[in-house]
């Protein structure tokens, strides 16, 4: 409610952010960094002493004091296997929003092709992806292409409806505007629809992103020698619990990057995108 | 183009929807005149077939039978000689004001240069100085259709069809708005058709106003509005416009007491 009161104050102001402070450690940005720090270490010490307390084994719950110490100081190496993860994820996702957003813009502009396409994206959607991913592994082998691959197909889909929902819902009378000027199919598409839709593809994506390293993990399960997928059934064969968490702090702490910049991106490119209600991380406008 | 000829005539004209199951005839034999720089109000209750005449008009939608013409010549599709204001803005939120205002003009391809002075002199005579770098969303709603206004008459249109454009605003934008567009038509003369559903408004602003039956859309009267030029606001308490509204509105069926 501050905010909204701040920027109609700031009349003159300038157009896309609202005005803030200079002062770093008075911006809401960084009140709210300090408030979920300092829940986050609350919460390890929580569970640091109750894992002391109650004298859990370490391989049903390790003190985060041992994740910490397999994290860095085991002999894993944890950067090799969590680039590889992060490697397929980062291509399965491009790969996703690429194709995405192309099969969105076909169904859209050629209706009659999306009467042959949608039922085939829903069957893709439908069939479980832990159930193909075995398949996958006879097709593709064992190395980086079926988890490329499964990254890619669990983001797909997500990115194809926001952006065919996006294309699809330019105003009517902007519509109507268009045709009363002659606009071409061409200039439809790109002055209309695309910009339109891009606030919805941003929205795809965080949604993508984040389904994108469940289906790079998954995929690693199944079958490959490297990946944080594959340490976590490594560790689960050596009741090595603290390496489990250690990867799955990794994957999470990955997930969570990635969603942040596709935020920090979507403030820099959409700007005008008042409504940006689904931005978590940034400013909450 | 001479002075007999109407810029807008329509004549026994019909429009009948073939959508669904019935079909529904919007449109039952209207036949109406506009002259050059005339300011025209359709008013009618709501569903009877404005819009659907406006959309003729602009070439957006063809009729089913009769004969429309415009500037002259037969409307056999969108015509680029008219400019359209709509119930809603209608603005592309990730343009600033100063683009949206350019959108017909780098659609039809005007040269860049000469855009950016009509655009900016557009903007300076709906009021909008200042804003030009803004989004519409830093701007309240009767900025925004005030936008949409500067935008319609960006390519010089020889025709303005305002399709309710102010029924969002409340009572004292929308007066103000009034009276910026009596403006607006005083500079420029654009030939205008507007639909409204405020009597009031529709006297105030027009030269004739156009009073249709419940759908099928016929037209009921013609009602000349003798008021002189310049308005001003003070002519809406006069006995003259009040009687000239208490007759609009008996003929749709309103009673005044
Ligand atoms: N595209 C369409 N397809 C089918 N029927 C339509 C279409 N557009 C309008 N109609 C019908 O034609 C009739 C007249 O519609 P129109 O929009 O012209 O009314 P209007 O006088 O502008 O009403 P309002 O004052 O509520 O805006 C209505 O009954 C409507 O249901
Ligand atoms: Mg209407």
């Amino acid at each position: 409610m501050e905010r909204t009161s701040a920027r109609m104050q700031a009349g003159g102001a300038k157009v896309a952010a609202p005005p803030r402070s200079n002062n770093v450690f008075r911006s809401p940005a960084f009140h709210r960094s300090v408030k979920v720090s300092v829940t986050l270490v609350v919460v390890c010490l929580l569970w640091e002493a109750g894992c002391r307390w109650f004298e859990v084994p370490s391989y049903l719950l390790p003190a985060p004091s041992r994740v910490f110490a397999s994290l860095f100081g085991s002999s894993v190496d944890f950067v090799h296997h969590g680039s590889v993860t992060l490697y397929e994820t980062l291509l399965g996702f491009v790969a996703a929003v690429a194709l995405g957003a192309l099969a969105a813009a076909i169904i859209v502009v050629f209706p009659k092709l999306a009467d042959i396409i949608m039922p085939l994206l829903l069957i893709a959607q439908i069939v479980p992806k832990v159930a193909i991913a075995p398949i996958l592994l006879i097709w593709l082998g064992y190395g980086l292409a079926p988890k490329i691959f499964v990254a890619f197909l669990v983001a797909f889909f997500p990115i194809v409806i926001n952006t065919a929902s996006g294309l699809a819902a330019v105003e009517r009378e902007l519509l109507d505007l268009a045709r009363s000027l002659e606009a071409t199919r061409w200039q439809i598409f790109w002055k209309f629809r695309v910009p339109s839709a891009l606030p919805l593809l941003f929205d795809g994506m965080k949604i993508s992103v984040t389904l994108a390293v469940i289906g790079a993990v998954i995929a690693e399960f199944v079958g490959g020698n490297e990946g944080l997928g594959v340490l976590i059934i490594i560790a689960n064969q050596e009741l090595d619990t603290a390496l489990a968490f250690a990867s799955l702090f990794l994957m999470s702490a990955g997930g969570l990057v990635l969603y942040a910049l596709i935020e920090a991106s979507e403030r820099v490119l959409i700007p005008w995108n008042s409504a940006a209600s689904g931005q978590i991380l940034g400013d909450h406008r | 183009m001479n002075a007999i000829t109407p810029m807008i005539e329509a004549r026994d004209l019909r429009m009948v929807y073939n959508q669904g199951t019935d079909p529904v005839l919007a449109l039952d034999n209207v036949n109406l005149d506009v002259n050059e720089h005339e300011f025209v109000s359709l008013v009618g209750p709501s569903g009877c077939g404005k819009t659907t005449l406006l959309k003729l008009v602009s070439g957006l939608a063809s009729p089913s039978a009769g004969h429309l013409n415009v500037d002259g010549k037969r409307v056999s599709g969108p015509q680029k000689k008219i400019g359209f204001v709509f119930q809603v803005p209608a603005l592309m939120k990730w343009r600033t004001i100063q683009q949206n205002v350019l959108l017909p003009a780098e659609i039809l391809g005007m040269r860049k240069a000469e855009a950016l002075e009509r655009a900016q002199e557009l903007i300076e005579l709906v009021g909008l100085k200042g804003f030009e770098k803004r989004y519409p969303h830093e701007l309240s709603g009767g900025m925004q259709q005030r936008v949409g206004i500067a935008r319609a008459l960006i390519h010089d249109p020889s025709i303005l069809l305002l399709d309710e454009p102010f029924s969002a605003l409340d009572i004292m934008t929308r007066g103000q708005l009034n009276l910026e567009l009596l403006r607006i038509w005083s500079e420029r003369r654009k030939t205008s058709l507007l639909i409204t559903h405020s009597i009031s408004e529709a006297v105030f602003l027009s030269d004739r106003v156009v009073v249709f039956s419940a759908r099928p859309a016929k037209v009921l009267e013609v009602v000349q509005i003798p008021l002189p030029r310049p308005r001003v606001p003070e002519m809406r308490v006069s006995r003259e416009f009040i009687d000239l509204v208490d007759h609009v509105g008996r003929l749709i069926g309103l009673e005044f007491v």
